[in-house]
């Protein structure tokens, strides 16, 4: 069977990141050349979606490590 | 005519003949079957078909109208897929099941009264539980037991609801219904169940995991989206259901960042989306509606292929925890960039087909000033981003090498994946025949520089996030473990609710007991004459009593219920008995 191995080099994985923070960046700066129409006020203030993602992200995973001591079980919990 | 026929009818009539077919001929038939009704469909015009009285009402089979065609098409094509995908399975039992529980799908669908949606509902259930049941493991049979008892209670509740419209003098026509009163509350909650709204969605994630690799594929579209539909139909604009969709939204997602089982993410993220739709029927506008079916056509689509791939997964290595995972990029590549398809669409990534759809509710939301609203859903839609768009990918496909060698699947199965993942990626690059079929007329644009843009700050930033937490070991590791749901309070705290259950619905218990598990003939017949009587009673007698209606009203209430069954109720239950016995032995021979 043929086996793919591109992601075994660390570099390869390296080069992906540096892609995605290149487009990052871009996204950063595109903020600035369009035009804004949003429903809300906030939307139009600059990069608001970028640092809305961001702190969602760090918020849902913080709850749910949270969360995860209240209501994690062993697998046969239920047997 | 034959451009009116039902598609439903036409699935159950294929259902009984699949186990007569010889192998060869049967897989031609599996595909011919639903790609036959989707051209009747396509020509057949808005109308009414095959409607007929019926002890004084009016039955109508078939009503096409621009809401029930666009949910026929997307089952219609999703029948398709899914028989392609099961194409290789020699179980006859798993194919009449799917058959009749399509059938049940496109008949609540099309159908335009109360009776006929109510049959077509139990037939949804009774046949869907067979594609958990088919998997023949004693988990599969667990929680196949508990999945048909659930959804018995939801068919009751919407029963005893119509039973309540009915006797109100309400019509039996299906149509927008206020949601006060008794009956009406039955009834929303009896969708409610099947569309898994918290706190009534615990057999979601219970079962789906448990079905087998192609059945959880007819599971993820019929069921909640069936119900999606008739919520749409009847209670558009309650807005009970923009809050119940917001936190329908959210709940689901924390539950899926922790969750081992792929299958059992897809389910968290399943019930995820389908808030969104609950959120944009509560909102009710025309631009909400609008995004709600669309949101349920593309979401079938990316969902099936998802749940596709998770499958392959599952057909070919036989695992499906996280834990158990990883590296699989590395021969079975398809499957891994199908997957990446189906995680995309599911993040609304522009391009892909929940972009087009999913914006359309954020919007109406945004357009009704309903903040609050509108920052719940795109906190879900980031931790959409998390769980289906980077994780499902990463834990199966990427991450740590789990020295698992399997390949792609089977020509069918990729070719499946294939063609759905080809309509996400369509729809999303070109929504517009989408539009044009949607209920009403769309004055939408989806391409616009600041709604791209922000979009991939939004998913792309949180991705960032991602990068950086799992590289410093913050994110939560994938464990061998569970996670507690309100599934507990049946399955484990409730001791005293299964002894309720049994003392307050001995019959439906005991019966539906040697019913699944003996297949005992005797059992369902009792349980066909007597059940529905006593059930009902079950739940209008207090209804009535906290209604205020006692003494000789309630009694001559009682024998009117008990006289309607006598006479009317036989029909209603005997298809779906006949397809469950057929079921059984099906189930019992193979």
């Amino acid at each position: 069977m043929r086996e793919l191995k591109i992601f075994d080099k660390a570099v390869n994985v390296k080069r992906l990141l540096i892609c995605l923070y290149v487009f990052l960046a871009g996204l950063l700066v595109a903020d600035f050349f369009i035009s804004k129409h949003g429903h809300f006020s906030w939307e139009n203030a600059p990069e608001f979606y970028a640092v809305y993602g961001f702190l969602c992200y760090l918020a849902l995973i913080v709850l749910a490590k949270a969360l995860r001591r209240i209501i994690k079980r062993r697998e046969d919990y239920y047997d | 005519m034959i451009s009116g026929l039902p598609p439903a009818l036409l699935f159950l009539a294929g259902a009984a003949l699949v186990p007569l077919l010889p192998q060869r001929f049967k897989q031609a038939f599996m595909l011919a079957l639903p790609l036959f009704a989707l051209y009747l469909l396509y020509n057949t015009p808005l109308g009414t078909y095959w409607s007929f009285s019926f002890l004084d009402y009016q039955i109508v089979l078939m009503k096409l109208d621009r809401l029930s065609r666009v949910f026929a098409y997307i089952f219609l094509i999703i029948s398709v897929i899914g028989f392609l995908f099961a194409l290789k399975v020699e179980d006859d039992l798993q194919h009449s099941a799917a058959l009749i529980y399509a059938g049940g799908a496109l008949g609540v669908t099309l159908c335009g009264d109360w009776f006929s949606l109510y049959v077509y509902w139990e037939f949804m259930a009774v046949a869907s539980t067979f594609l958990i049941l088919a998997r023949r493991t004693p988990a599969a049979r667990a929680a196949a037991l508990r999945y048909i008892l659930v959804h018995l209670f939801g068919g009751l509740l919407l029963f005893a609801g119509i039973m309540l419209l009915l006797a109100g003098g309400g019509p039996i026509a299906i149509g927008a219904l206020k949601l006060e009163g008794a009956a009406a509350w039955l009834i929303f909650l009896g969708i409610a169940l099947n569309a898994a709204i918290p706190p009534l969605h615990p057999w979601l994630k219970d079962a789906y995991p448990e079905a087998t690799p192609t059945g959880a594929v007819f599971l993820s579209a019929f069921t909640t989206k069936s119900a999606v539909y008739l919520m749409c139909r009847t209670f558009a604009g309650a807005e009970v259901l923009i809050w119940v969709g917001a936190i329908m939204t959210i709940f689901p997602i924390f539950y899926a960042v922790l969750e081992n089982d792929i299958r059992r993410v897809l389910s968290y993220s399943l019930m995820n989306q389908v808030g969104y739709m609950m959120c944009g029927i509560g909102i009710g506008t025309t631009l909400a509606i609008n995004g709600t079916v669309s949101h349920a056509f593309c979401h079938i689509l990316y969902k099936a292929l998802l749940f596709m791939a998770a499958g392959s997964v599952l057909t070919m290595t036989g695992r499906s925890r996280c834990t158990d995972l990883g590296g699989l990029y590395k021969t079975m590549p398809l499957t891994a960039v199908f997957c990446m398809v189906g995680s995309a669409s599911i993040s609304a990534f522009p391009l892909f087909s929940g972009f087009v759809s999913k914006s359309m509710i954020v919007s109406a939301a945004g357009l009704q000033h309903l903040t609050t609203i509108w920052f719940m859903l795109q906190f879900a839609s980031v931790g959409v981003i998390d769980h289906a768009g980077i994780k499902v990918p990463y834990f199966t496909f990427f991450g740590h090498d789990s020295g698992i060698r399997a390949s792609d699947p089977p020509w069918n199965m990729t070719w499946a994946m294939g063609i759905a993942a080809f309509f996400c990626l369509g729809i999303g690059i070109f929504p517009q025949p989408l539009y044009n079929i949607l209920p009403f007329p769309v004055d939408y644009a989806p391409y616009t520089g600041a709604h791209v843009v922000g979009q991939l700050q939004l998913l792309l930033f949180g991705a960032l996030a991602f990068v950086l937490l799992i590289y410093s070991g913050y994110y939560p590791a994938e464990i061998r473990a569970i996670n507690l749901d309100f599934d507990w309070f049946y399955r484990k705290g409730g001791r005293a609710f299964y002894r309720l259950v049994d003392w307050g619905l001995g019959g439906i218990n005991a019966a539906s007991d040697r019913w699944l598990v003996n297949g005992a003939t005797g059992a369902v017949n009792r349980f066909a004459r007597q059940a529905p009587a006593i059930m009902s009673k079950l739940v209008l007698v207090p209804v009535w009593w906290l209604f205020k209606v006692r003494g000789w009203p309630l009694e001559q209430r009682k024998r009117a219920l008990e006289r309607g069954f006598a006479r009317g109720a036989l029909p209603v239950g005997v298809g779906a008995l006949a397809a469950a016995v057929m079921l059984i032995v099906l189930y019992l021979l193979a």
